[in-house]
């Protein structure tokens, strides 16, 4: 018989290496997924992890668009992060991300076809200030009604959709579109748009702005009293009464933080790798994020790492899928392994696995 | 020296007892708590099990019950070995028990809670029947549809008696059973209580409510100490020889060499705190003054708004109505960091988890309290090295036995830790400290050596408030002393002119004026 008992010392050991024993139950299981599927496991594999980054005919394109998949990843679940370690769930970064890239894209839109250099500092910011307010409803509801969050904040994805669905064949329509859904791309608008710094690299301002963020929130979160004042509230919200943090100071901050994040990453997408608001805008960046936000041990160089892991699976899987013809949904189920074993072996940090004979 | 013998009722005393223990021994890493314990229950006996909290009554019923098993020692049941395994071996040896928290569910009605908490298993026809049968015969009424959320704590009671009962037991222990009652339900209670004796049931009941006992039961077990002091018939004892059994005599070990009050440095008047736990005991009207340099003892059992009070005072938590003044200005509003900044110092009952955070190292813990006094910030950067300074500093002033500032908080015995949280406010050089039980599960060298603090702080010129349900220690450090009961305290007294039967009126509230 299996018994699970509880641990009576943390196991550091265990804590760092379960990001690793995930990845590779998820290869393990996902390689089953594939053979299902009629597909050689390993060279599915293989061609996931591998082929994007050292395979000779794809790493040229692959390897850039690792690090632009990446970027909003990482900025999106950095801010998440905070939040999740002070108990405070935003599910709906997706719709944060849609609302930052709207708000940032009128502005830009509505400036077209006039040069400035002012117009992409001004459109980050109202795609922070876009993804914040998105941000602050479940935030303000949760802080004063005590509403649920995570509700709040999901059910807002949808509504965001909606928004960006209205705008992609109405007030934000190309009027040279020949009346296709879409605005105008602000990729080729060249005040608006979200070059690469260095070309051929895939470094574009989102990528540059993750690095620098991971950097700033690292410090944050380790050397500054709001990190310390998150991570108390987390593990213990009655020490932190007795700190004197207020929890609804937290709520708003820790809501606002990935608000602006997601909706920064938004901005950025809109005006580089999407270029223009459609009905198909968003991948799915602010949903992955939670996962990658997780397999990064809610640390941000932890994120940065695991926003480079999800990439890769992300390349990789398009790569599948157009080399051996595999589903989508196959790419999504593996993605979704990953969170799901990576949140079960949790369980051995705090308890142990004994076999006991009955 | 004290005798064991048991001084038995002369009717049962030939017969073969229900339930017999001998030597049941538990210790709990460096506590122990329940050593040599010898126990006996005759049939259809009443029989209380009474001591001060930590006395070790939780445990031996808890190890009767099959919740935790004993180190060394013997249980009989009618002279046939008994070692339960868990409490379902418990039941199959007809023990029934009822606990002071109940496991119910609220959102189901009293027929389901029954079910699902059984081991055998009824037709549902069957058991509607029996339980309408058992609520009848014992006083118990109950209507097996009523959703349980609806029921007063009374009535949820009866629902966990009736499902002990469904099981026909032999033996049934109640958990402290009136702490949640009003008297009507208490008399309730009791008259049930005495049927099930009458018809042969054996009832252990846990309490410290000498009256209550002294009502109810035929023989008395006390406790001190993980200790049997003696099992007496209670019929023969006056309610003060029994409190006396309980407390024993305290060998005074601190030393208070001046007590020099100042000015009145806190003064409540009229509060009104409400409880943050729906079944929770609010703070009604109550008045207090302390003077700088007075050590102020507030007895009481646990429950009674304690932990109301200490939220009203560290400021976690706003008053509903009334002052707090500190130095003659209204400090109602005032966060807690902000009465810290005043000198207002709290150290909370509950260690881990309020006092500290457990996966917290001892330098990040200091931070909850000190990192506005203690200047441990700069623009807002934590200054690393000033808080393991200052952890470290704790650690050697007051004894703290650990590795040093980085071990965690979770790692450090319940002794250590707490001299670890009294040091960290005591170093701040607070004006007034609230402590609330100060030396709750901590081994009693370490509590004499937290009182010995607590008595120094006031020796410079502090006032501190100790909440506590250890009367000893309340006794033995306090100036004045009164108890906070139902959520109401009485004057306070000064401790030297307090006769065991004042402080026995005290706290079961009888002074209070309605």
């Amino acid at each position: 018989m299996i018994e699970i008992v509880p641990r009576t010392q943390k196991s550091n050991l265990i804590s760092a290496t379960i990001p690793i024993m995930a990845v590779i139950l998820t290869m393990l299981f996902g390689g089953i997924l594939f053979w299902s599927l009629g597909k050689n496991p390993f060279e599915t594999i293989r061609m996931i992890f591998w082929d994007p980054l050292m395979n000779e005919t794809f790493a040229d394109y692959a390897r850039p668009q690792i690090l632009v998949k990446a970027a909003p990843l990482i900025l999106i679940a950095i801010g998440l992060s905070f939040g999740f370690r002070a108990n405070i769930w935003n599910i709906g970064a997706e719709g944060q991300f849609i609302m930052g890239a709207i708000l940032s894209g009128s502005l830009g839109l509505y400036m077209y076809p006039q040069e400035s250099s002012i117009l992409f500092p001004l459109m980050i910011i109202l795609g922070i200030f876009g993804g914040i307010l998105w941000a602050s409803i479940p935030g303000l509801l949760r802080a004063y009604f005590n509403t649920n969050e995570i509700l709040v904040s999901l059910m807002l994805v949808y509504v965001a959709e909606q928004i960006m669905a209205a705008a992609s064949i109405g007030f934000l329509r190309n009027p040279d579109g020949s009346g296709f859904p879409g605005s105008r791309n602000l990729s080729q608008y060249p005040s608006a748009a979200n070059l690469e710094i260095i070309a051929g690299t895939g470094i574009h301002w989102g990528v540059a702005t993750s690095i620098i963020a991971v950097l700033f929130f690292y410090i944050l979160l380790h050397k500054h009293k709001f990190g310390f004042q998150v991570s108390i509230s987390g593990i213990s919200p009655k020490a932190a009464r007795l700190s004197g943090i207020n929890p609804k100071f937290l709520i708003i901050w820790c809501l606002g933080i990935s608000g602006g994040l997601a909706g920064l990453a938004g901005m950025f997408e809109l005006t580089g790798p999407a270029g223009q608001i459609n009905i198909d805008f968003n991948v799915g960046y602010g949903f992955t994020a939670i996962i990658v936000a997780f397999l990064g041990r809610l640390n941000p160089i932890g994120i940065f790492f695991a926003g480079i892991l999800m990439a890769l699976t992300y390349v990789g899987g398009e790569l599948t899928q157009f080399m051996l013809n595999l589903p989508a949904a196959a790419i999504q189920v593996f993605q979704g392994m990953l969170l799901f074993f990576l949140l079960s072996m949790d369980l051995l940090v705090n308890y142990k696995i004994k076999l006991k004979r009955s | 020296m004290t005798s064991t013998r048991p001084l038995t009722g002369t009717r049962q005393s030939q017969a073969i007892p229900l339930l017999s223990l001998s030597g049941i021994t538990k210790s709990f890493s460096n506590i122990v708590a329940n050593s040599n314990i010898k126990l006996s229950l005759n049939h259809g006996e009443i029989h209380a099990l009474l001591g001060e909290n930590g006395a070790g009554k939780s445990t031996l019923v808890k190890i009767i019950y099959g919740l935790i098993s004993a180190d060394s020692g013997e249980m009989y049941i009618s002279n046939t070995k008994y070692r339960p395994k868990n409490p379902k071996d418990a039941r199959k040896n007809r023990i029934g028990m009822v606990f002071q928290h109940f496991s119910l569910f609220n959102a189901m009605n009293v027929y389901e809670n029954i079910a699902v908490g059984l081991d055998d298993s009824f037709s549902e026809l069957d058991l509607r029947y029996r339980i309408i049968d058992l609520s009848k015969k014992y006083g118990l009424p109950l209507n097996p549809n009523d959703v349980v959320g609806n029921l007063s704590a009374g009535q949820q009671q009866r629902i966990e008696i009736v499902r002990c009962l469904l099981q026909s037991p032999k033996l049934l222990i109640m958990d402290e059973p009136t702490s949640v009652l009003n008297p009507m339900e208490i008399e309730q209670l009791f008259n049930t209580l005495r049927k099930l004796a009458s018809e042969g049931t054996s009832i252990l009941y846990i309490s410290h409510k000498l009256n209550e006992v002294k009502e109810l039961c035929n023989r008395a077990t006390v406790l001190r100490g993980g200790k049997v002091i003696r099992t007496c018939n209670i019929k023969d004892y006056s309610t003060a020889e029994i409190a006396e059994l309980m407390v024993g005599n305290s060998v005074k070990a601190t030393v208070r060499t001046n007590k020099i009050f100042g000015e009145t440095l806190l003064k409540i008047q009229n509060l009104y705190q409400d409880s943050e736990d729906p079944y929770g005991i609010s703070i009604k009207n109550l008045n207090l003054e302390i003077k700088s340099g007075q050590i102020l003892g507030i007895g009481g059992v646990s429950g009674n708004g304690q932990e109301e009070l200490m939220t009203a005072l560290s400021g976690e938590l706003k008053p509903k109505k009334g002052k707090i003044l500190f130095n003659g200005s209204l400090i109602n509003s005032l966060n807690s960091e902000e009465r810290r900044s005043l000198g207002i110092f709290s150290a909370p009952e509950e260690r881990l988890g309020h006092a500290a955070c457990p996966d917290m190292t001892l330098s990040d813990n200091v931070l909850i309290t000190c990192s506005k006094t203690a200047n441990l910030t700069k623009y807002g950067f934590i200054q690393k090295d000033l808080t393991k300074n200052l952890a470290q500093n704790i650690i050697s002033k007051f004894d703290v036995r650990t590795k040093d500032f980085s071990s965690l908080a979770s790692s450090l015995s319940g002794g250590n830790l707490q001299k670890f949280v009294v040091g960290r406010e005591l170093l701040q050089n607070p004006k007034l400290l609230v402590i609330n039980q100060p030396t709750w599960g901590v081994d009693a060298a370490a509590a004499n050596f937290i009182r010995q603090a607590i008595i120094n702080l006031a020796e410079a010129g502090t006032a501190v408030i100790i909440i506590s349900q250890d009367l000893d220690e309340l006794l033995e450090v306090s100036d004045d002393f009164t108890a906070l009961v139902s959520g109401r305290i009485s004057n306070p007294r000064p401790v030297g002119d307090l006769g065991l039967k004042d402080i026995g009126e005290m706290m079961s509230g009888t002074l209070l004026d309605d």
